[in-house]
């Protein structure tokens, strides 16, 4: 049977860099000219196909605004198993804000945690602020994934979730043996409080 | 901040947080704020640096234990039963996907010195050192009473009319000893003291059938608890919140919270230079003047008794407990000639609340005397050698008003009980007064998708 692996992800940067268009275009393969910036966050899910037949659901979480007063739970990066943080490459000041939060999740996040940095907007390169070569440099300093995308065009855009859904996998056994909500070994203890109660001494999962 | 909000939420504890999620799923425009630039107050799990912070300003944090991060410590120790008020609300609110949540593997009670598992099984209870033979066939007797009695079918009272008749007159109709009844009121229905056996049965029975049930869910314990710390609960809801469109600001200092001078009623809050007005505000007793009233401040919280905390770091699981990750132990009060039991509550590195090897006890009581941790001493000293302790008194605050008339509804303090119904009752409270209506949880919350 091929495998099939769920993970959480999250998009940090700061607003109007594009995140929530990013996600559009991947989950819906649209793109909005006049995007409200989000409030009222959408949960949305969308699965890669692996050539092995591996599938990857990723569990894709948007900020809901909570950043935007310096007031972002750390919850909602806490078992993630991957982050994209967003930059726009027209506005070299939040590419310092992806790398804040870059180095937030280097701190608080599981250290498995694949991170990928995301220079937003490329078919605006006319107004281009942030040279490839910089942010390619800080990345591989850091060991990051790096890319450019578009949300409008859609350049870059599939091509990124793919990457990350192939290394995923390599990953996902040292974020299950740590424990990471994120990649649940199979059977674990958890409890599903959305099923009905199970009777007595028929306990939903055991510690055996 | 210019903006007029339909409620300005001050603290995010758990109670806060929960009633700006739902006041925000309701449509109404909330703006939440917190002197502190991390979530929960109270109801925050610290880790070893904000630990440190709180307790020894002056001290560094150790190294020796593990990673700062791999810490998430509860100031405030709770479970959540598997079923009850609590998880009805987690549920409806769906607010389940953000959290994971263990079972507790084992819940005990103290007894002639030793420490007994509470039974989770019939067979269990059979097997159980607690009651002799005929004992034994008795409280059979009385839990078979108690989970076939309801309230509209009076075939099944047997002449008690539960809604008048003491507790203590139904425990003599069944001829339980004082140690039985110990083990129901405390360890069961989890009254702190012994006043209950006064009162009129039924909430003890209704108290003991949701004891049965949460039992029943899961199989090891009565409760469950989340990943990562209670820290995460508030943290949850208040995501709920911001979905909905509720705007969040840590880190924000309320430096007066404003009335009119003519009608008393609520205004707005200033921070600073800036002033939000909202037609009425939710907050946590510190503020409200909960521990630092200023001169010429209205009084609107009181203080009604302390618990004492203390945080136990352990490099052991607790002796005579068959070694379990998780578990609950309860020293009734008469066991140890005290008027309220003391709680034990230990975690370790299976929640995600300390680094491997280490365990967390949380021993906690009600105050009675004048030296605090002393009376933590009978719960201190079944946990074997204690690497650190961090003790913490606390009182307990609770509104002077409903709040209706002013339109400043004022939430309460963290209670000692083990669970987190009381605050599930606070929640219910603040929402009738708030709204005008009983809190209702028919219809599930849907996040919406785009
Ligand atoms: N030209 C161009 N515009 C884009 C691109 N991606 C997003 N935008 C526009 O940038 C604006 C902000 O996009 P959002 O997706 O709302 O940004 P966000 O990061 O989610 O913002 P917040 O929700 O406020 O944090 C919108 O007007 C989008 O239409 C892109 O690749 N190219
Ligand atoms: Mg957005």
């Amino acid at each position: 049977m091929s495998k099939q692996f769920q993970f959480k992800l999250v998009l940090l940067g700061e607003s109007a860099v594009g995140k929530s268009s990013l996600v559009l275009r991947f989950v819906k393969d649209q793109f909005d000219d006049y995007r409200e910036s989000t409030i009222g966050a959408a949960f949305l899910t969308q699965t890669v196909q692996l050539e092995d037949g591996t599938t990857v659901k990723f569990e894709i979480w948007d900020t809901a605004g909570q950043e935007r007063y310096k007031s972002l739970a750390p919850m909602y990066y806490r078992s993630a198993a991957c982050a994209i943080c967003v930059y726009d490459i027209t506005q070299s000041a939040s590419l310092e804000k992806a790398k804040s939060w870059i180095r937030e999740l280097q701190r608080q996040a599981d250290p498995s945690i694949v991170i990928a940095l995301c220079g937003n907007k490329s078919d605006l390169a006319a107004r281009r602020q942030v040279s490839q070569e910089e942010a390619q440099k800080f990345a591989e300093e850091e060991g990051l994934m790096w890319c450019e995308t578009s949300a409008k065009t859609g350049e870059g855009v599939n091509e990124i979730f793919d990457r990350i859904a192939h290394k995923l996998p390599e990953v996902a056994p040292l974020q299950a043996q740590r424990g990471t909500a994120a990649a649940k070994p199979a059977g674990a203890r958890s409890v599903d409080l959305n099923k009905g109660p199970a009777g007595p001494g028929t306990p939903e999962s055991c510690n055996c | 901040m210019d903006e007029e909000y339909d409620a300005i939420v001050l603290g995010t504890g758990l109670t806060e947080c929960i009633l700006s999620g739902l006041l925000s799923v309701d449509g109404k425009k909330v703006l939440h704020m917190d002197r502190n630039d991390y979530y929960g107050g109270e109801s925050a799990s610290l880790n070893l640096t904000q630990l440190y912070r709180k307790f020894r300003p002056d001290a560094t944090a150790p190294t020796d234990i593990g990673r700062d991060r791999d810490y998430a410590l509860d100031q405030i120790p709770k479970f959540i039963f598997a079923s009850g008020g609590m998880t009805d609300l987690l549920v409806h609110t769906d607010v389940t996907r953000y959290l994971e949540f263990k079972q507790i593997s084992g819940s005990y009670v103290y007894r002639d010195g030793k420490v007994n598992k509470v039974p989770s099984t019939e067979m269990e209870a059979l097997r159980s050192p607690l009651m002799g033979l005929f004992e034994k066939r008795r409280a059979r007797n009385f839990f078979v009473y108690v989970q076939n009695w309801r309230e509209d079918d009076p075939a099944t009272h047997q002449g008690l009319d539960l809604k008048k008749v003491p507790m203590k007159d139904v425990y003599a109709k069944f001829g339980l000893e004082p140690g039985t009844q110990d083990f129901i009121g405390h360890a069961m229905a989890l009254y702190l003291h012994d006043e209950y056996k006064e009162q009129p049965a039924k909430e003890t029975v209704l108290r003991i059938v949701q004891y049965s049930q949460s039992m029943a869910r899961y199989g090891k314990s009565p409760y469950i608890y989340p990943m990562y710390g209670l820290g995460e609960l508030p943290q949850a809801f208040s995501r709920l919140s911001a979905v909905y469109g509720g705007t969040y600001m840590l880190d924000k200092h309320v430096d007066e919270v404003l009335t009119d001078p003519a009608t008393g009623k609520f205004i707005g809050v200033r921070s600073g230079e800036e002033t939000v007005k909202a037609k009425l505000v939710i907050g946590d007793p510190s503020y409200f003047g909960a521990g630092e009233m200023k001169e010429g401040q209205k009084v609107r919280v009181m203080e009604e008794g302390m618990v004492v905390r203390a945080i136990c770091i352990l490099k052991h699981p607790i002796p005579g407990t068959e070694d379990v990750d998780s578990l609950q132990i309860i020293i009734p009060q008469n066991q140890v000639n005290r008027q309220n039991d003391i709680y034990i509550a230990l975690l370790s590195h299976h929640q995600g609340v300390c680094a491997q090897g280490v365990y967390v006890a949380i021993v906690s009581t009600v105050v009675e005397t004048s030296v605090p941790e002393k009376e933590l001493a009978p719960g201190l000293a079944l946990l074997g050698p204690i690497f650190d302790k961090f003790v913490q008194v606390s009182p307990l605050y609770t509104p002077t008003t409903t709040g209706v008339e002013d339109q400043i509804f004022i939430t309460r303090s963290y209670d000692a009980t083990s669970h987190l119904e009381t605050v599930v009752a606070d929640v219910r409270d603040v929402w009738q007064r708030v709204t005008g209506e009983p809190l209702k949880l028919e219809k599930k919350v849907v996040e919406v998708q785009e």
